[in-house]
């Protein structure tokens, strides 16, 4: 498959599978006005997704395939599919898991959007611009809980410290390209690391909390090698239009 | 569980001390977080206007939940938050002595001036 639907998959699908991930959150926030909050976010990776599914879409069919749109993108392919970065398939856990999660995407995604940003690829380039605003107070909200939390109670904190325990080792996949990244556009993996240890380590210490060293990373996400939650996620995801083909509503 | 009554009038929003509310006992929770009111500005050069209230922990969070909860569908440009405690309401009961007075005092209004024919916009 051509190297720029694969980059643009891998970036619908890291937002829409973490999209789905805070979505389970609706009705359940802890307080009803964080759970608009996350709501909106959740909405927010959702359109981001859309636009680069439909991307995706449009590239696919020049490329001689058929019939293929943003729905069917989305609801379906298998789980060795998707290339979904294996963070945002991660387990909601608590509301510390959930914040920690989302900042940890969050400022790998506006790094990364800022480098999309000076590409020559029109498409990619205008969601990025489009998206960096949401971004923004994604990073805002996400990263003020990390430190309201961290350096709240000792309850609070303890809990921050079982969430990067169990994140931390799903963040070295950012900073790994694959065959297809390294094909398309010229991303500086070096600066993306940089750039998002700087911004993860200044929040962190605002919080009181320990920067993980020298931890063994996972990776596999982007080429479709999942950690098991990623099937049940789909199984939910997809079985509506898995079970009575082209349903709507 | 032990419950105060305690009638409360509208805008007079229980403090700490205060007894619980009959239409909203689950307010009572000491872990709840302070009530905000929330006003919103929808257009340069308008006013702020309340829009409501909500629960935050702090004022940066109320404005940022009150974005979130009042402003997803573009209705304002500006926020204000104010803690509801810091709000004081007139008294229902005190209507009669506090209104009522002005409504025989009709050279209140402005309305017995011959205005210049010049003067427009009045």
């Amino acid at each position: 498959m051509n190297p720029l639907i694969q980059f643009t998959l891998f970036l619908a699908d890291s937002n829409l599978i973490l999209s789905q991930k805070n979505a389970e959150w609706c009705g359940h926030g802890p307080i009803l006005e964080q759970d608009i909050a996350i709501t909106n976010i959740t909405l927010d990776l959702l359109g981001q997704a859309r636009y680069f599914y439909q991307y995706a879409a449009e590239l696919m069919n020049q490329a001689g395939h058929t019939h293929i749109t943003e729905d069917s993108l989305a609801y379906l392919r298998t789980e060795r599919e998707f290339k979904n970065l294996l963070l945002c398939e991660q387990p909601n856990g608590d509301w510390a898991q959930t914040v920690l999660r989302q900042f940890f995407y969050s400022v790998y995604q506006q790094s990364l959007y800022q480098q999309i940003l000076q590409q020559s690829n029109s498409q990619l380039s205008a969601i990025a611009e489009k998206s960096l605003k949401e971004i923004t107070y994604h990073i805002k909200w996400s990263s003020e809980w990390v430190v309201r939390l961290g350096d709240g109670t000792p309850l609070s904190h303890h809990k921050m410290l079982q969430a990067i325990k169990a994140l931390w080792p799903y963040t070295g996949e950012f900073f790994t390209p694959t065959d297809f990244e390294k094909e398309i556009i010229p991303i500086d993996y070096e600066k993306l690391k940089m750039q998002w240890i700087d911004s993860v380590q200044n929040v962190l210490e605002e919080a009181g909390l320990p920067m993980p060293q020298n931890i063994f990373m996972h990776t596999g996400g982007k080429l479709g090698s999942h950690t098991e939650h990623l099937g049940y996620i789909l199984a939910e995801m997809q079985y509506l239009q898995r079970t009575y083909p082209n349903a709507q509503w | 569980m032990k419950i105060k009554i305690k009638k409360f009038y509208y805008g007079d929003i229980p403090g700490d001390e205060a007894g619980e509310s009959i239409a909203s006992p689950t307010i009572t929770n000491d872990k709840a977080w302070p009530l905000w009111e929330i006003f919103i500005r929808s257009k340069q050069g308008l006013d702020h206007k309340h829009a409501g209230s909500l629960h935050a922990a702090d004022a940066a969070m109320a404005i940022e939940n009150a974005r979130d909860v009042y402003t997803r569908r573009q209705e304002g440009i500006s926020i204000w938050a104010v803690e509801s405690k810091n709000i004081h309401a007139s008294n229902p009961d005190d209507a009669e002595s506090f209104y009522e007075p002005a409504s025989d005092k009709i050279y209140r209004h402005p309305g017995f001036y011959q205005l210049p024919d010049e003067i427009k916009h009045m």
